[in-house]
């Protein structure tokens, strides 16, 4: 069973590295075939949540994830529908993980796929992202929880899935209320077909593997296990091999495509977005696996996500390849204070020290 | 006369951690684990097998019992 299960890890990790340099090639913006926060702004945009015009497409990859995680877990037997633990403080942490990740332009993802095109200003981001972790890991230790999530009847399940079918139907159809962006990344896309088909196989891998950019360092600092490391591992190496091949490899700062050069920022946006995916227990791209799996607090933090997505382009908090804007850089500090009195709020010393609660003997119980 | 711990409805990395202060606070006693979800299941798995414990699994209906042992 381990040795499976790492082999499933790496085997997601390649294809999803092989999947989003595809992407690229068939369309989607320059080493942004996959990028979950980008691609949730962008359907903020195409619902008209905010009006930035070049940001603005209802991606089918995110419909995809959910979706495809959906599918796999019905046909496991994993598919269960579950929510309760604390709905409003994960769409709160949700919002202000899609704030960090605008600032430095990406999700965790797409941060090991612009490492992995040479974009250097992302390692700024990946020792912000990591440190975020392990503050986020400072409190989990001292006994942070969001509580325990509860089953519910079953039909709550379907309401993601559903939500995500709406979505492609929007795409499909293009009633008149929905935008497009004529220029700018937003405009940049590969064939629907293509773009539905990598979200669905990225979201059933995701599902079977649980790969999660946050976990898979959360795990090396709390238990030195590599094991989701290697998922993120081998994205890297597959979008690297690829980019090398393709001559889509560019070391360097400057010129990077969808990218600023403001270390700091870069540095505190993804620290802001790896404290909230540890207090969230999961990545953006995870947040999406779990919605489809029936998981209904996972669904309140991917609209937190939605939402943040669309108050960071319509209060100008969202960074562009100009750099990161004053209204930005305070909402990123505000929301890392925000998350810390959120984080210390929800630590419970019950856990650890009332043995009756969680622990007990079995003859007891 | 096992410990138990009931980790149902927490999410990664709780059942984890609380499993590995359960373990670290009485090295060597026998310990189960419940939880109700397969992420955490595989997780505690991997962290009782890590450390050297033998392990097994006891699925009844969506819930996990792990069953920690030297």
């Amino acid at each position: 069973m381990n040795l499976d299960q790492k082999k499933v890890v790496i085997f997601s990790g390649i294809a999803v590295g092989a999947l989003a340099v595809m992407l690229t090639v068939l369309g989607n913006p320059p080493n942004q075939g996959i990028c979950v926060a980008c691609f949730i702004r962008d359907i903020a945009g195409g619902l008209g949540l905010h009006r930035a015009e070049a940001v603005q497409y209802i991606r089918p990859e995110v419909p995809g994830f959910i979706l495809g995680s959906f599918i796999i877990s019905l046909i496991s037997g994993e598919f269960r529908a579950r929510g309760g633990s604390a709905p409003l403080a994960r769409f709160v942490i949700g919002f202000f993980v899609m704030v960090g990740a605008l600032t430095f332009l990406g999700c965790p993802l797409r941060m090991v796929l612009r490492l992995a095109a040479g974009d250097l200003n992302a390692i700024p981001a990946f020792f912000g992202f990591s440190l975020g972790i392990y503050y986020g890991l400072f409190f989990i230790k001292k006994g942070y929880s969001l509580g325990r999530s509860y089953k519910i009847p079953q039909g709550n399940a379907y309401l993601m899935p559903a939500i995500s079918v709406f979505l492609l139907l929007l795409v499909a159809f293009s009633p008149s209320f929905i935008f497009f962006s004529q220029k700018g990344p937003g405009s940049m896309k590969a064939p629907f077909i293509a773009s539905l088909a990598a979200g669905l196989i990225v979201g059933m891998l995701a599902q079977r593997s649980r790969l999660c950019m946050q976990g898979g360092i959360r795990d090396i600092f709390l238990l030195r296990d590599f094991h989701l490391f290697s998922g993120f591992v081998s994205i890297f190496i597959t979008a690297l091999v690829l980019n090398i091949a393709l001559g889509k490899f560019h070391p360097g700062f400057a010129n990077q495509p969808i990218a600023h050069s403001m270390h700091l920022w870069n540095f505190l946006g993804m620290f802001l977005a790896g404290f909230g995916s540890a207090l969230l227990g999961g990545c953006p791209l995870r947040q999406c696996i779990l919605a489809g799996e029936g998981d209904a607090d996972a669904a309140v933090a991917f609209l937190g996500m939605l939402v943040g997505a669309a108050f960071s382009h319509n209060f100008g908090l969202a960074a562009s390849a100009n750099g990161v804007g004053s209204n930005g850089k305070v909402a990123v500090v505000l929301g890392i204070a925000l998350l810390t009195i959120i984080a210390a709020f929800n630590v419970s010393t019950d856990i650890f020290q009332k043995k009756g609660s969680e622990l007990s003997n079995a003859q007891e119980a | 006369m096992p410990r138990r711990l009931d980790a149902r409805g927490l999410s990664c990395p709780m059942p984890v951690v609380l499993t590995k202060k359960a373990l670290e606070e009485s090295p060597g006693e026998n310990l189960e684990v419940l939880v109700d979800n397969p992420t955490a299941r595989d997780n505690v798995f991997r962290l009782a097998r890590n450390l050297g414990y033998n392990v097994e699994i006891i699925n009844s209906g969506g819930e996990f019992t792990i069953k920690i042992a030297r």
